[in-house]
């Protein structure tokens, strides 16, 4: 398995795009942190690039990646190879080289403007991101045949997850205004890992106060220990579910 | 040694292989022959663990080759259409061939006959065809494999280099390996096998000696046994 991941990270760090990402990362960190002498506002900026665009990028990369290795999978599936050994070795070397230029890119500067607990949060809620993407766009490209069906479902994932979630979320949450919505709210949370992590980095940032009595029951369950063990637990959940079902598939794949 | 058992495979409605039962044996060079749509190809991958059977199964040396992987390292595979990753270059495939299967005793005639070292810094997408066609025949023959699975060997190649194939294949077949080929150019497999399996819409027709094929039909010619065989079909 080492052997292929050599030549999957091999090929993707001498990538144009794998460099372009960590370069614009770089120069969008370093930005947000020096528009502000108050780098609490730049973790806020950063936020909603490691939580929206570090996923878009993810998934449509590494769909349209495994895409275009076609050739290089159907070589080495002829070999004396393990299916899922060879499967697992793309989908490492994919999370390893995303996550290098994620904590190159924002880890960095992270590192040098606002290395605090709220820092770590967003550095690791980035890197879930990254290997949570990574593995939803391995499903999606191992189901369909298509590449432009494919990569159609990776965007459509993706929104869903950044957009279309949410709207769900506001909308129950009006129209079962009356009711005690607390608790189901943080069950909710827990199916969307982009949620999950914000709310996660907002309670870093301790700006909780104003979101109200929701905003108290959520300090009150992921502030404590119990909340942050299993929130830990449901990303891990997300970065593994998604990679072991498109191994199943995969595995039973013709080529 | 490479027994298939009423291997049956659909894709959608298209019946690729029907309850299709062969034995290979060691010593044998066997053509694999049929129209074209008849499922050759899907046997091959099925062999090759590419193609998942939907029912039936196929044993290697008496092991089931579903989810074994090692048996293949007694196999060399050259497919009908050699895909490669477009930016590696001929010397970087090789390489990493050889770093997968981490052998020791290389067979390099096909390599320097082909005279791919002069071309090894090419990168693949921009190889012709037949260069592509011989860098995989000497991928296949490289591990010096017990089973040789050639498909379509000479399509596309040089008449020169379709000679030194063909005379690669016959020096393995005395090594006693078991040769499967398929190819369309009969006149090509006359003095190269022993047995021939005929297969027509995913079914197997038979599975005979080249001896007893000749004797069947009269004819002595391959080409001429198969037109037989074709036109009473």
């Amino acid at each position: 398995m080492r052997t292929i991941v050599k030549y999957v990270m091999l090929d993707l760090l001498k990538n144009r795009i794998v460099m372009g990402y960590t370069l614009l990362l770089l120069v969008i960190s370093f930005g947000m942190f020096s528009i502000d002498a108050n780098s609490t506002k730049g973790v806020l900026s950063l936020m909603n690039i490691a939580l929206i665009f570090v996923p878009l990028i993810s998934i449509i990369f590494s769909t349209i990646y495994v895409y275009n290795s076609a050739e290089f999978i159907e070589l080495l599936v002829a070999q004396p190879l393990k299916r899922k050994a060879l499967w697992l070795s793309i989908y490492c070397g994919l999370a390893l080289s995303l996550s290098l230029a994620f904590l190159i890119g924002v880890g960095l500067p992270v590192l040098i403007y606002e290395s605090s607990a709220t820092g770590l949060v967003l550095v690791i809620s980035g890197l879930f991101q990254t290997l949570i993407f990574t593995g939803i766009a391995l499903l999606a490209s191992v189901k369909t045949r298509d590449k432009a069906r494919g990569i159609g479902v990776s965007i459509l994932t993706w929104f869903a997850f950044t957009l279309i979630y949410d709207a769900i979320v506001m909308l129950l949450l009006f129209q079962f205004s009356d009711y005690p919505l607390e608790k189901p709210m943080i069950a909710l949370t827990m199916l969307n890992p982009v949620d999950l992590s914000r709310i996660l980095i907002l309670l870093k940032l301790d700006i909780s106060a104003m979101m109200g009595y929701t905003g108290a029951v959520f300090s009150d369950f992921f502030g404590g220990k119990l909340g942050m063990l299993v929130s830990a637990i449901v990303l891990l959940l997300w970065a593994m579910v998604p990679v072991w079902f498109s191994v199943k598939q995969f595995q039973r794949k013709d080529l | 040694m490479l027994i298939a058992s009423n291997v049956t495979k659909t894709f959608g409605k298209l019946k690729a292989l029907d309850n299709v039962s062969v034995t290979c044996n060691k010593g044998q060079t066997i053509a694999l022959i049929g129209p074209n749509g008849s499922g050759k190809t899907t046997l091959i991958k099925t062999m090759l663990g590419m193609v998942v059977p939907d029912s039936g199964f196929i044993t290697f040396d008496q092991h089931n080759i579903l989810h074994s992987w090692h048996y293949r390292e007694r196999i060399g595979y050259m497919p009908q259409i050699g895909r490669y990753p477009d930016n590696m270059t001929i010397a970087q495939v090789m390489d990493m061939m050889k770093d997968i299967r981490k052998s020791n005793v290389l067979d390099e005639d096909l390599v320097k006959e082909f005279k791919l070292p002069a071309l090894a810094q090419k990168k693949m997408r921009t190889l012709s065809g037949g260069t592509r066609q011989k860098v995989s025949a000497s991928l296949a023959f490289l591990f010096n494999p017990d089973v040789l699975i050639l498909d379509e060997p000479t399509a596309g190649l040089d008449p020169l280099s379709s000679e030194i194939l063909k005379q690669k294949i016959i020096a393995e077949k005395e090594k006693g390996k078991l040769i499967l080929i398929t190819s369309h150019i009969l006149s090509e497999l006359d003095d190269l096998v022993t047995e021939v399996i005929y297969m027509q819409d995913g079914k197997l027709q038979f599975h005979k000696s080249i001896e007893q094929l000749q004797q069947d039909t009269g004819q002595v010619k391959l080409t001429q046994a198969i037109a037989h065989v074709m036109k009473t079909h």
